[in-house]
């Protein structure tokens, strides 16, 4: 137990933190997976073939290439990206992009990927009628989206959110390859310097456990908000 | 764009694919039979069997592969009593470590798969199959479970692509297959563009064959006029 004790004698305050890292990644990489459905799933919902083609290149690569594989391109090569655009504006200088950033933009496309699927789901299975009825009434295309389709699609889209969620929490552990401290790579650390993985990893995959069990029950309480209605 | 890393790249990675389906179908044919044996184990009716299966699923599940992959090449060598039995020359060695780890979480998954497939059973079948005199035993085998099989064959090809990509894990582990290249090659060259596009492209070649033959068997065996 001495091994987990908060302060210099023990690994507990660390942990801690990186735990607090863990939910901070996978929070900022949901936001941004989200960012990237809002623009995906349109173009999926599109009926111009090109723009279809386009969403659909996007998850079908993504959702058929390893998560590893994407982080490596974003750690290897998302540093050599900046500086080729920073060398259009006349800017030469070495760019070093922060771990935290290139792991949470790599598992954000990830986890955008899933959640676009799971939105054009949502959005096809509301009822046509609903599209029908929105626009005999006038009702603009802002408001129509707003403020009709949005909320039916979020009670249809949270259960399937929920697991992107999951994945996308699962997800953010490869990122302890890039050197970002999170719940995986403090556990790394520690197991090296104590010489006792059995313990340190088993204590991860609790964190982890902990994790699910929590925001689970918190996506039940959302679930049962939006489905007031029915 | 650099064409001739591309071309000089490709054997080699093609070569690392075989260690990759090496591993997919190691992992997948054990993980079949402890996800069917786990499926099994949920429908009983015994509340520690049920339990205890239930744990299990939800332990893999809710936890990141990569942790498993560790707790089981670096963890379990600090065992001294492992050291001694003959299961250390299984697992010290990354290949089987790698295999044990999938096989466990893919069981994981298979086990879910197929318990809600036996469960979307109609009872009408069971009670057809009763009332023709056919023992319980053999409702199981010859009817439960080839219907369950059919059932659950979306899902369970979403799970063998999930598990092609878990694969690329082993290359955490000091296995070389085709992640593991390609990180190497990257690391080497400081061009990962070129080799995301040829790994890559492998992988997707892979869940492109997987997918369609899933649609195939399912064409094959669906027994809906």
């Amino acid at each position: 137990m001495e091994l987990l004790a908060f302060g210099k004698t023990g690994w507990g305050d660390e942990l801690f933190y990186a735990t607090l890292m863990t939910i901070a990644v996978s929070i900022t990489a949901m936001l941004v997976g989200f960012f990237f459905a809002l623009i995906f799933t349109p173009l999926k919902l599109s009926k111009n073939k090109a723009l279809n083609l386009v969403g659909n290149f996007y998850t079908t690569v993504i959702r058929g290439v390893p998560e590893l594989l994407v982080i490596y391109l974003f750690f290897f090569g998302g540093s050599g990206a900046i500086m080729y655009v920073a060398s259009i504006f006349g800017y030469y200088e070495y760019i070093e992009i922060n771990a935290f950033v290139t792991g949470s933009m790599a598992i954000g496309i990830i986890s955008g990927a899933y959640s676009t699927e799971v939105f054009r789901g949502a959005i096809q299975s509301i009822d046509k009628g609903q599209f029908e009825a929105a626009k005999v009434l006038g009702i603009n295309k802002f408001g129509k989206f707003y403020k009709i389709i949005l909320p039916q699609m979020l009670r249809l889209a949270i259960p399937n959110l929920s697991n992107v969620w999951q994945i996308t929490l699962k997800d953010t552990s490869l990122i302890s390859v890039t050197g970002l401290v999170e719940i995986m790579r403090q556990s790394y650390i520690a197991a090296g310097s104590t010489r006792d993985p059995l313990f340190f990893y088993s204590f991860a995959a609790v964190l982890y456990l902990l994790l699910t069990y929590v925001s689970m029950k918190l996506i039940n309480k959302l679930e049962v908000r939006y489905s007031r209605g029915y | 764009m650099d064409f001739d890393l591309m071309i000089t790249s490709f054997p080699k990675l093609l070569g690392a694919t075989v260690v990759t389906l090496k591993l997919l179908s190691a992992s997948l044919f054990f993980g079949l039979f402890l996800g069917l044996f786990f499926a099994i184990l949920r429908l009983n009716k015994n509340i520690f069997i049920n339990k205890f299966a239930y744990g299990y699923s939800y332990i893999f599940r809710g936890t990141p592969l990569l942790v498993q992959i560790f707790i089981i090449y670096f963890g379990l060598g600090q065992i001294e009593y492992l050291r001694t039995t003959f299961l250390w020359v299984i697992l010290k060695e990354p290949y089987w470590c790698a295999i044990i780890a999938f096989t466990l979480n893919t069981g994981a998954y298979t086990s879910e798969i197929l318990r809600s497939a036996f469960q979307t059973i109609k009872p009408g079948i069971i009670e057809a199959g009763k009332s023709l005199g056919i023992s319980n035993k053999i409702i199981f085998y010859k009817i439960q479970i080839p219907i369950a099989i059919r059932q659950s064959l979306p899902a369970y090809g979403n799970e063998i692509i999930l598990m092609m990509k878990g694969t690329s894990l082993a290359s955490t582990v000091t296995l070389m297959d085709l992640t593991g290249v390609a990180k190497y090659i990257i690391s080497t060259t400081f061009k990962p563009i070129e080799v995301f596009i040829v790994a890559g492209g492998i992988y997707l070649f892979m869940t492109f064959i997987i997918h369609n033959v899933i649609k195939y068997l399912e064409k094959k065996y669906s027994f809906q006029q």
